[in-house]
């Protein structure tokens, strides 16, 4: 493998380890193609610092994303991304941090954490990839499965209904609030880059292709077929997120569906810590 | 200056899952014959002057291997 | 007149243990505190929050122990000292991101306040059963240091040097305190920075180009640390890694990882160990006894003493490592060895092991407040 930069966002990337480990058509690496554009565009434009920018991520096939980047970063245990990255954001407030994980660590595992940092409107931005399935482990059921899919733990089908992420995330508050699926390269970089730059928490979530682990279970394996069926069913639509239909079979509803400015964790907390103390700190 | 697009494909990295050929509206790309040195059938520039410079197929692959250059 | 206390550089101070590693934690230089709140610890914890702030720091509450591990561990990747406080079952909710934090090697404090177990147990009772889980704990071969104070001034002293030790050999350290001394208000020194050597962890020598983030120094096995946001890309990577921070799934670099994160703390023992002895140059009966324990046992052995029995105490104040050395010299003369604990056995087995050729013995005492030093008697009597 050749080590000169070839691709345009090989600055970034760490190519001494390519080929990476994600399967050919994987939507964690699409995501990340495109979450990299994010940055490239932002640094160009003069509005990130990229050894600013600190990447987060936890166990899975999401997980492994930090470790092929050139930026600061953390591959945490399960589901802890989002502590972790909480604590880096206020022992240092200039730094960017974003997670970027699945959605067995982010709302599985880690589902505490992320109610918890929405609540509070921490200053992070979170990428949450969806692939309905814990596929690294070998496509266990994941919160986010679609009711009756046959998956390694439920070979009778899946009985309970998924999450509806969005819908989750809206009843608890933040700051932005997206879905978009890897179908839609430029709507979810422009929505990444103003998550980013977006003080308070941020959540992006993005549907995304597992072939090799969901895809075959719901009877297509292909790259190819499985972006035609996504393509067919994530539309993008101006409704509340409580509206937003999360179904397999019919429709994923996209697009940004809170877009506020309310003051974050950070800005909230100093400012009681200088009321009470003045110039005592 | 930013003249004619060219779809470059960067043959070792390619795993021939065919998202860009898929995702192209002018037919630039197509499956190839040619296996690169991991045993992948990977993606060919078949018609270099129907692209059009879109960035769908740099932006849509896995693997960082296709991305457009300006002549 | 009211002054602020740290504008004197030593004084005389009256609390308890909590407050008293609270205070040793900030002329540390702590920066960052996460916790949640659990009996016995909950009041080290409000001081934090109100002190933190006035020295540039922050201090917030978590949604559980997990978040608050997680937290002190990114915090000092970010370059901020942090520490965390809890009790038995908050750090057995905390043991997976230990082996976190000993798989990247981040320097974390967490003072861990024994109370009665197992279990919910009884929450304002003492108790030293958590020897074991505060050393082995967590999944996989790793080494940690563990101190057990037995007063507030220990408590003091052993913090700073809780905070030296993890900056120095980048692992976490615990300080092990017990419900007893939580609550127990007393005289201790307090001192500021500038009258104790504080350790800061090791800075890259080398420029970003040249780092490798696990890349150590030939001398004491430790890697310089960069922190977040110096433009040195650097990763905490939970995979076995090699040098670069790449994962490596191979035997030779997960034998070279491993030989090194318990080879750094080894090099370090004599430093690191810390033991007091009362009374073992001509003791024929030597009392191991640790914590708040070591309080009561130290009172029975000055009256067995009156009585002209050759009685001494064996005080380690570092459980994990123990100071081996100290031991062996206390038992020199020793015919018996009674290891006194509140517990099931769980610092007697290291003493065993270590005492190949005596007779060891162990006397638990089951009670959830302290004994009295009648009822250490009542216990070790039988032995003697």
């Amino acid at each position: 493998m050749s080590l000169e930069h070839k691709h345009p966002l090989d600055v970034f990337i760490k190519i001494d380890r390519l080929p990476h480990r994600f399967c050919p058509g994987c939507g964690v690496a699409t995501t990340l193609n495109i979450f990299l554009h994010a940055i490239k565009e932002l640094v160009d434009e003069g509005k990130l610092d990229p050894k600013k920018l600190v990447v987060v991520s936890g166990i899975g096939c999401t997980g492994r994303v930090s470790g092929y980047l050139k930026f600061d970063g953390a591959h945490t245990p399960h589901g802890r991304p989002i502590p972790f990255a909480m604590g880096v954001k206020l022992a240092n407030p200039e730094l960017k941090v974003v997670v970027i994980s699945g959605d067995g660590d982010i709302v599985g595992i880690g589902g505490n954490h992320l109610i918890h940092a929405a609540r509070r409107n921490m200053d992070i931005t979170v990428i949450m990839v969806n692939n309905f399935i814990y596929a690294m482990t070998g496509g266990q059921v994941a919160p986010t499965t679609p009711q009756k899919v046959y998956t390694t733990t439920t070979p009778y089908g899946n009985p309970e209904p998924p999450f509806n992420v969005v819908r989750l995330v809206a009843s608890i508050g933040a700051n932005y609030l997206a879905r978009w699926a890897i179908t839609h390269p430029f709507q979810l970089k422009n929505s990444i880059k103003k998550a980013i730059l977006r003080e308070g928490f941020s959540f992006i979530e993005v549907i995304s292709t597992c072939t090799e682990r969901f895809g075959r279970r719901v009877g297509i394996g292909d790259p190819v077929k499985l972006y035609n069926k996504l393509k067919a069913i994530a539309k993008i639509r101006k409704v509340s997120p409580f509206e937003a239909k999360y179904n397999w079979d019919e429709e994923i509803t996209c697009g940004e569906f809170i877009d506020e400015e309310k003051p974050g964790f950070i800005q909230m907390y100093f400012n009681m810590v200088k009321k009470e103390l003045g110039d005592r700190t | 200056m930013q003249n004619k697009p060219i779809a470059v494909v960067i043959e070792d990295r390619c795993k021939g899952c065919y998202l860009c050929v898929n995702v192209c509206p002018r037919k630039v790309l197509s499956q190839g014959s040619k296996l690169n040195r991991y045993g992948y059938r990977i993606v060919v520039v078949e018609n270099p002057d129907k692209c059009v410079g879109c960035r769908l197929c740099e932006y849509i692959c896995p693997d960082f291997a296709i991305y457009i250059a300006w002549k | 007149m009211e002054v602020r206390g740290d504008e004197y550089l030593a004084e005389i101070r009256f609390n308890n243990s909590n407050i008293a590693c609270g205070e040793a934690a900030i002329v540390a230089g702590l920066k960052f505190f996460a916790g949640y709140p659990i009996t016995p610890t909950s009041r080290l914890f409000e001081y934090l929050t109100e002190e933190l702030p006035k020295h540039g720091g922050i201090a917030i509450q978590c949604e559980d122990e997990i978040a608050s591990i997680n937290a002190i561990i990114g915090a000092s990747w970010a370059g901020a000292k942090s520490m965390t406080t809890t009790s038995g079952p908050g750090f057995s909710l905390m043991l997976e991101s230990i082996g976190f934090a000993i798989m990247t090697e981040t320097p974390i404090v967490i003072v861990y306040v024994m109370r009665t177990g197992p279990s919910t147990g009884y929450a304002t009772g003492t108790g030293q059963g958590d020897v074991m889980q505060a050393r082995w704990g967590s999944h996989g071969p790793y080494e940690l240091v563990v101190y057990a104070p037995s007063s507030a001034q220990e408590s003091f002293d052993l913090t700073i040097k809780a905070f030296n030790v993890s900056e120095l050999l980048r692992i976490p350290v615990i300080v092990l305190t017990d419900a007893i001394l939580a609550h127990t208000r007393e005289r201790y020194i307090w001192r500021d920075r500038s009258e104790l050597k504080i350790i800061d962890r090791k800075k890259p020598k080398v420029p970003p180009e040249k780092y490798k983030p696990f890349e150590p120094d030939p001398e004491d096995l430790v890697p310089p640390m960069a922190i977040y946001g110096e433009g040195y890309a650097t990763f905490a990577e939970s995979l076995v890694h090699d040098e670069r921070g790449y994962y490596e799934p191979t035997s030779e670099v997960y034998r070279k990882l491993i030989w090194r994160l318990h080879e750094k703390v080894w090099l370090k023992k004599k430093y690191i160990v810390e033991a007091d002895t009362y009374y073992v140059d001509d003791a024929e009966i030597l009392i191991v006894s640790y914590g708040s324990l070591a309080r009561v046992a130290l009172a029975y052995i000055r009256e067995m003493r009156r009585k002209g029995i050759k009685i001494g105490l064996f005080k380690p104040k570092s459980l994990w490592p123990l100071d081996d050395e100290k031991l062996r010299y206390a038992t020199r003369k020793a015919k018996k060895v009674i290891v006194v604990e509140m517990n099931n056995g769980q610092l007697y087995r290291e003493i065993d092991r270590l005492l190949k050729n005596k007779e060891v013995i162990f006397r638990p005492i089951f009670k959830v407040d302290l004994p009295t030093p009648d009822e250490f008697e009542e216990v070790v009597q039988e032995c003697l």
